[in-house]
């Protein structure tokens, strides 16, 4: 948990993983501050 | 009511765009504006396939149905420097479409240009068009518009440097142009008008192809969608659209209206529901869906090929058509009431996701994950997506399959892998975007059903709504192909024949004269 406390986030999700909205709850859960968070396709 | 509509036939279709992607691809012209030296700008070059190699490429002859999907199975990435045991007679024709070289494509391109934006230099353009012209679904007449072309070289550089035209090159050497439809209009510029024109043209092509393999009268479609990616419109209604008719008119669809359906890669399947729905109201009897290719995502994932020393193997712009008509009694039929639908509140997990599309429409219908013999989600080539990290597209698919199968209890855990080969396949389709969406194995369920090798088959879409910006959604439906039991509402109709039911009633009441004349 404190890996990410007080720490400024920019997320990319994968279409075929984890969305970057899901990445995004769970660093917000462990402290982080989301800058910008997207999901996105290579595909 | 006329019953199920029917799938009554494909055509998939490739054209060679190596020019393209040095030019036209997102990847490259991202990185021409932010770093133009770059290393893997100068080494892409060296990297592109040749005509040949495009054609020979495994993943293509299957694309165009020279060779069954299961030629991909237990062959071991790479691929692109593998070849089929029978290559040398395999050419650019396959029972389900066929692949054109880069130039002809250009031709292609002026031919399906209305507004006269295309430029060609005027030696290249009377080579292209005496291919066409030699070219069965092209010919003479087809071909003949292309000759207008008589632009010396001069005037298309100075048409690029000077009027905002963008360039059109073939082996490295400029050869043409398309102009900019509108002089502020950036919806009429001349990027997205070759983008356009690129979709359109691939459209056309496969359109063509598939009146071949269908035999189909050209009058006899009543109905085109398109499912492509692209917008057509101006400033004032950008995607107003109509590409499905735009492509009609050149394929010589007279009869035919039709409209867009947009979905990102989900959007075949969509249209193929609103077709067959279409169909089976009984609003049309023949409706084509048909999608062109994408200029933007050849060589996406270029960066990563070149890092790894392989060629470019994004470097086709692909098309397919499918004629979805009234239920003949033969033909496999659409199941478009076991459809699978991502809702608004479905949630975007993968587990939910697969979910809201195979086992909730199975079950609605008292069907198990297992009575589905073939499943065709997303389709796209490992040999592409592998190597730049994006995993195995379809056999992630095909593993969250199996991980509910297991929930459900209808395989055991051990059997995932089993399960993965019995109701998978290997992924064959380019990376654009929409083409590899549940449509690429149409054409061989077809011919599965026909054969009496599988019953049931699944077709899975799938969209990335998000990237559009509008929503955070993503989305997906799904249908079920069938084998035809061969008994169509038609049929069961037609034994009620009131002709002959009139014929007995007036029998009757000349007896009953006869026997009241009698008395």
């Amino acid at each position: 948990m404190a890996l990410l406390k007080g720490k400024k986030a920019i997320i990319i999700g994968d279409r075929d993983g984890i969305p970057g909205q899901a990445i995004q709850e769970c660093a917000e859960s462990a402290g982080a501050q989301v800058i910008y968070a997207s999901t996105e396709c290579f595909v | 009511m006329s019953g199920y509509a029917v799938l009554k036939g494909t055509a998939y279709t490739l054209a060679a765009a190596q020019d393209m992607v040095l030019y036209n691809g997102t990847t490259q012209t991202t990185e021409r504006i932010v770093n133009p030296g770059s290393e893997y700008l100068t080494a892409l070059p060296k990297h592109l396939r040749s005509f040949e190699e495009i054609v020979s490429y495994i993943p293509n002859q299957v694309y165009i149905g020279n060779a069954s999907p299961d030629v991909l199975e237990g062959l071991a990435l790479p691929w692109h420097d593998k070849r089929l045991p029978n290559s040398d007679e395999l050419g650019t024709k396959g029972k389900f479409g066929e692949i054109i070289s880069q130039d002809m494509f250009i031709g292609l391109m002026a031919i399906s240009d209305a507004f006269d934006l295309v430029k060609l230099e005027r030696s290249f353009a009377e080579q292209v068009r005496e291919k066409l012209a030699k070219h069965e679904l092209i010919g003479e007449e087809k071909s003949a518009p292309i000759a207008k072309n008589q632009e010396s070289i001069e005037i298309i550089t100075e048409l690029v440097e000077k009027e905002h035209a963008e360039a059109i090159y073939f082996n490295g050497a400029l050869v043409g142009a398309v102009k900019r439809a509108h002089d502020v209009d950036i919806n009429l510029s001349a990027h997205v008008m070759l983008e356009n024109l690129a979709t359109k043209a691939s459209s056309v092509f496969s359109l063509l192809c598939l009146l071949r393999s269908t035999g189909i009268d050209p009058g006899d479609v009543d109905y085109v969608i398109d499912c492509c990616e692209e917008a057509c419109g101006d400033m004032n209604q950008r995607g107003g659209g109509n590409f499905a008719k735009a492509a009609a008119e050149i394929a010589g669809l007279h009869n035919a209206t039709g409209s867009d359906v947009r979905g990102f890669c989900a959007a075949p399947a969509h249209a193929i529901l609103s077709a067959a729905s279409l169909v089976k109201a009984g609003t049309f009897k023949n409706v084509v869906v048909t999608a062109g290719g994408c200029t933007a995502k050849l060589g996406m994932n270029g960066r990563d090929h070149v890092k790894k020393g392989l060629p470019i193997l994004e470097d086709v712009i692909s098309g397919f058509s499918v004629l979805i008509s009234e239920n003949d009694g033969v033909s496999p039929v659409i199941r478009n009431d076991i459809t699978g639908r991502h809702t608004v509140g479905t949630g975007s997990s993968p587990q939910a996701v697969i979910s809201s599309l195979v086992t909730n429409a199975l079950e609605s219908k008292g069907l198990k994950i297992t009575d589905i013999d073939k499943y065709s989600p997303e389709m796209q080539n490992p040999d592409i997506t592998k190597p730049a990290g994006a995993g195995d597209v379809p056999e992630s698919n095909y593993k969250m399959i199996a991980a509910l199968a297991v929930k459900k209890g209808e395989i055991e855990r051990t059997e995932i892998a089993d399960f993965v080969k019995k109701h998978g396949m290997q992924g064959w389709a380019p990376t654009q975007g929409h083409i590899p969406s549940g449509v690429p194995y149409l054409g061989f369920a077809k011919d599965d059903i026909m054969a009496g090798k599988i019953n049931k088959a699944m077709i899975i879409g799938k969209g990335s709504l998000f990237l559009g910006r509008m929503t955070n959604l993503f989305d997906g439906v799904s249908f079920v192909l069938e084998a035809n039991s061969g008994e169509t509402e038609g049929a069961k109709a037609s034994d009620f024949d009131e002709k002959k039911v009139k014929g007995l009633i007036a029998n009757a009441m000349k007896q009953l004269a006869d026997s009241i004349m009698k008395e």
